[in-house]
């Protein structure tokens, strides 16, 4: 009978880079290595004293010289930034098919959630750390609420946005409410929770800092936050842009992991994965 | 009037369906219809006639709001309800695009309990049966619109049901595309004999598919011809070109123009 051929998969495998791979990476690269000699170049002439602008050679140097006490606090940011993220979408997942189960627990929770999730997380630690004595627990429970919400409400869309003739066709063959769940809804709402995922992995990392900031010298943990405001007030400012530093990177490192494994979950199906060769 | 001798049991009846949606639009009025078994039946008429929501009733998908639709000869099922072992085909291929082919086609099957290495052997043959063996793995994105099809007419009679219901599966498909798997359809037809309910709006394909067409008026849909066409299968090229064919479509295509006027 048939002899169609398939649309060719338009996804070309290249061991190497194209010209506008190598292009994505060396440009963004260029304008930084111009921005950091630049500064460099300015703190040198203008002999500006290190505790106001450090150039980037001694920021680099702080962070090798004090990697070992960095190295620590990153350790436990990143536990809290990950525990909070784990919990986050352990429970946005889980809600988000409460909410799809029965439109009354959606109406009568979704107004809290949208409420915890616009009140500025600055205004709510104090509160939080007073009340919770395990300043982990509380740096946790704030990291939890400001990543929380984007996986809630992404997957909550995710849930309720299954194609209405496939929903038909499961109705069709007598499907219960978990086939329903598991075969149907739950697929179809994958890329929506993974980009929750991502925008999660950066708030985490955000309200772990922010929690940080406000737990302050009090805390028995101390996490980079808490190194950023120690050397604030010591003047080692190359170890304050140190600290930073890692912030930045551990913020770009979490983007790309959550990027890397959003795409392996989706790349043999879903549009948002696939490349394009351009027209 | 076609072959009566089937439509003394018929397989399904309706009698006096109506449907009136929420917003008060009469979709559908005072329908009697007996589809016999094996039956291949069109569906023919403008667009907003009802034919949709006549299919979408008989299919169980909505309910009617008058009327009765009866399935003399099923089973009932522990609930009272009659066993209608339906297969849907709907006017887009409708596949999960998470899962290959074969997953596609299993599913009906996984549905209903069947075992994963049963489901696995038997929609398999089913996907060979429409011309797709070798393209088990395959994803929907990686197939043609026609190939997408044939997986949705595969996963409609995996569970070899006793009535497949189409909701103009081919009118988004190039012409030749078309023409190719009406033929294929009408071979499954011919080999298997489920009964068919094809709803289409286009004169041609309803003349070359069926034993008999249904021709429907709109505002508010009812049915006003039952047109028999009693050439003889397998119809192939030679029919289409045939001035019986022809002479055919213009007793239909003036039925249409009637019903539109109506």
């Amino acid at each position: 009978m048939s002899n169609e051929p398939p649309i060719p998969n338009a996804d070309p495998r290249f061991l190497g880079l194209t010209a506008d791979g190598w292009g994505r990476i060396l440009a963004p690269l260029l304008v930084g290595l111009l921005a950091l000699g630049a500064w460099e170049y300015a703190v040198r002439v203008n002999e500006v004293p290190s505790y106001i602008l450090p150039g980037p050679v001694e920021v680099w140097n702080t962070l090798l010289r004090d990697w070992h006490t960095l190295s620590v606090s990153l350790g436990i940011t990143l536990q809290i930034t990950f525990a909070a993220l784990a919990v986050a979408a352990s429970l946005g997942l889980l809600l988000a098919v409460l909410f799809a189960q029965s439109r009354v627990v959606e109406l009568s929770l979704f107004p809290y959630a949208v409420i915890l999730q616009v009140t500025p997380i600055v205004a709510i630690a104090p509160l939080i750390i007073i009340w919770v004595d395990d300043i982990r627990i509380a740096l946790l429970i704030c990291a939890w609420i400001v990543a929380f919400f984007p996986i809630l409400s992404n997957t909550t869309i995710g849930l309720n946005s299954a194609d209405h003739n496939l929903l038909d066709l499961f109705r069709l063959y007598g499907a219960t409410r978990w086939q329903v769940l598991t075969r149907l809804r739950l697929p179809s709402a994958m890329p929506f929770f993974l980009a929750g995922l991502k925008i999660s992995g950066g708030l985490a990392l955000i309200g772990a800092i922010v929690a940080e900031f406000v737990a302050g010298t009090g805390g028995s943990a101390s996490g980079l936050a808490y190194r950023i405001l120690e050397a604030g007030y010591q003047l080692q400012i190359p170890r304050m842009f140190a600290a930073l530093l890692l912030v930045s990177m551990t913020g770009i490192a979490i983007f790309l992991v959550m990027t890397l494994i959003s795409h392996l979950a989706l790349r043999s199906w879903h549009e948002s994965a696939m490349s394009r060769e351009k027209g | 009037m076609p072959d009566t001798t089937s439509l003394i049991r018929p397989l399904v009846a309706l009698t006096g369906v109506e449907k009136r949606y929420r917003n008060g639009t009469l979709a559908v009025r005072g329908v009697d219809l007996a589809i016999g078994q094996g039956e291949f039946v069109s569906l023919l008429g403008p667009s907003g006639c009802g034919k949709s929501t006549l299919l979408r009733m008989i299919a169980g998908l909505i309910d009617a709001s008058a009327g009765t639709i009866d399935w003399p000869n099923a089973m009932h099922d522990a609930r009272g309800r009659p066993e209608r072992s339906i297969g849907f085909v709907f006017q887009e291929p409708t596949l999960m695009p998470w899962a290959g082919a074969l997953g596609n086609v299993m599913l009906p099957l996984r549905l209903a309990g069947v075992p994963k290495s049963e489901a696995a052997d038997r929609a398999a043959a089913a996907l060979a049966a429409v011309g797709l063996a070798g393209f088990e793995k395959a994803y929907p994105r990686a197939l043609s619109g026609g190939m997408k099809m044939r997986v949705s007419i595969a996963r409609a009679l995996v569970t070899k049901p006793r009535i497949l219901l189409m909701d103009e599966p081919f009118a988004a498909l190039d012409e030749i595309t078309r023409f190719k798997l009406n033929n294929d359809l009408l071979e499954l037809w011919e080999r298997e004999r489920f009964t068919t309910i094809f709803v289409t709006h286009s004169v041609f394909e309803s003349v070359y598919l069926s034993q008999r067409i249904i021709v429907m008026a709109a505002r508010p849909g009812r049915v006003v011809h039952d047109i028999a066409i009693e050439d003889p299968y397998p119809r192939g090229e030679s029919f289409r070109t045939s001035a019986e064919y022809a002479a055919q479509c213009r007793i239909v295509s003036r039925a249409l123009s009637e019903a539109m006027a109506a």
